[in-house]
């Protein structure tokens, strides 16, 4: 219980981790995935496991935007900085990632253009202030900055810019805990739903989670009396033989998600037929390009994207991880190779990524032997 | 990013239809507003902001509990440098 005198109203995380043991069958071994990696790194500060009895296990999900871009993509992203006219922006997480060759970071370094920019409406503005280069924006993440993308493509077709492109690597959560479900070493009972992308997407799409492969999903916030919360309602349902999409985080998720984001989102991108994801393979419909109305600042499209693909290092075990397989100090490299100083993988990088959380809260505490 | 950063509506500004002055912990930025079109927001209103876009209105005692949530993470520091960050 390490961290629960900074926890507010003691007495209710008190409550609802009673609450959780006396729903627990201690016959019952449950496996419960947290989608999103804001509630990973959560987690992690909190010290939740402490909370919770040992049959019930946290598995990481892959809702981490950095961690689940394969290095081609990142190659590709690079490749673009070859043209001297060309201005890399892209947001700080990617910037320590590694690509083949080093990372965004490192090609700075080396003399390439490359800026962090916080929002991509920056970008958009660093490409009015230099209207003889070429500004790219790397373009990642989940539903919660994909609408964001999609009105600053809007922007830049208004403002009739000719020096703008974005290459897109946005991705959707669902394919995703599809995947997850259809994979055979895979045995999960019930979700803690992902909080700020349900802001957008609303808590629907999760019905058939429900529904066709009967688990319980319960949206939720990042309070630790949040998760605990959840996984009581969670432990309910299964207790009960339920499998319903609930909503723990009513006070921020509506139930139909943000109208006007998914409005934008559905004009300025298509699905993808199929789409890589670091150490998960082809995910078929699970990201985004952009649609053709914006072909013109599609980067994929202006410029040859040499569509690299590149199997990550044989000894990192990121995609065991990323979908909740192993532990993130089960893989080989870790605490070893692969240090948030020095990673090798992607989840090491990002203080979402599960590695990079293991790592700074429980690994740097074996070390000095709290 | 998955984590967003909670701020206070200032004014909305005429240079284009969807900017707005935000102001977060003592520090203000534009920010675009163009995502919440279907209850648009006003001067006063508490929103949650991702990546230089208002993504949803929030209470105020939602605001200082995400606020809250951002210093216990250790992405307090990372929220504001992102807030200054914005151009």
């Amino acid at each position: 219980m390490k961290f629960v005198d900074e926890f507010r109203q003691p007495e209710l995380i008190t409550k609802a981790a009673q609450e959780i043991r006396r729903l627990a069958d201690p016959q019952r071994h449950y496996r419960l995935m947290e989608v999103c990696g804001g509630h990973t790194h959560a987690i992690y500060r909190f010290g939740l496991r402490d909370l919770l009895p040992e049959n019930i296990e946290l598995i990481h999900g892959p809702g981490c935007p950095v961690c689940v871009l394969p290095m081609g993509r990142i190659d590709d992203g690079l490749s673009m900085t070859e043209r001297p006219d060309v201005i890399f922006t892209a947001f700080g997480d990617m910037m320590r990632v590694p690509g083949t060759h080093g990372s965004p970071l490192e090609y700075k370094a080396r003399g390439a253009d490359i800026r962090i920019v916080y929002s991509p409406s920056d970008a958009l503005k660093l490409a009015q202030a230099n209207p003889d280069r070429h500004v790219m924006f790397f373009a990642i993440g989940f539903e919660t900055t994909a609408p964001s993308t999609a009105l600053t493509l809007m922007r830049a077709r208004k403002l009739g810019l000719h020096n703008f492109s974005v290459f897109c690597n946005h991705v959707t959560i669902i394919p995703a805990i599809r995947a997850i479900l259809d994979s055979p070493d895979m045995r999960l009972d019930a979700f803690i739903g992902p909080g700020h992308v349900s802001t957008v997407i609303g808590c629907r799409p999760y019905e058939w989670i429900a529904r066709h492969e009967g688990k319980p999903i319960v949206v939720s916030g990042f309070e630790p009396l949040d998760m605990l919360e959840s996984i009581v309602m969670l432990l309910r349902q299964l207790k009960d033989g339920r499998a319903e999409v609930e909503n723990q985080y009513k006070r921020v998720v509506p139930w139909e998600g943000n109208r006007a984001a998914l409005k934008a989102m559905a004009d300025a991108f298509r699905l993808r037929p199929y789409f890589e994801w670091r150490g998960m393979g082809f995910i078929s419909q699970s990201a985004l390009r952009i649609s053709d109305s914006y072909a013109e600042f599609d980067a994929e499209q202006r410029f040859s994207v040499p569509g690299i693909r590149v199997t990550d290092p044989k000894a990192a075990q990121c995609g065991e991880v990323l979908k909740g397989v192993l532990k993130p100090a089960q893989c080989k490299l870790f605490g070893k190779e692969c240090t948030p100083e020095t990673p090798v993988g992607a989840l090491m990088v990002s203080s979402e990524g599960s590695c990079a959380a293991y790592y700074n809260y429980e690994h740097r505490k074996q070390l000095i032997g709290v | 990013m998955c984590l967003a950063i909670p701020g206070r509506i200032v004014e909305l500004l005429p240079e284009h239809e969807n900017l707005a002055l935000v102001e977060v912990g003592g520090v203000r930025r534009k920010i675009d507003v163009g995502l919440l079109t279907e209850d648009p927001a006003q001067a006063g209103d508490w929103v949650l902001i991702h990546v230089g876009f208002a993504m949803s209105k929030i209470s105020e005692k939602e605001a200082a509990d995400q606020m809250r949530i951002l210093a216990v993470l250790g992405e307090d520091e990372a929220a504001m440098q992102e807030i200054e960050g914005y151009g």
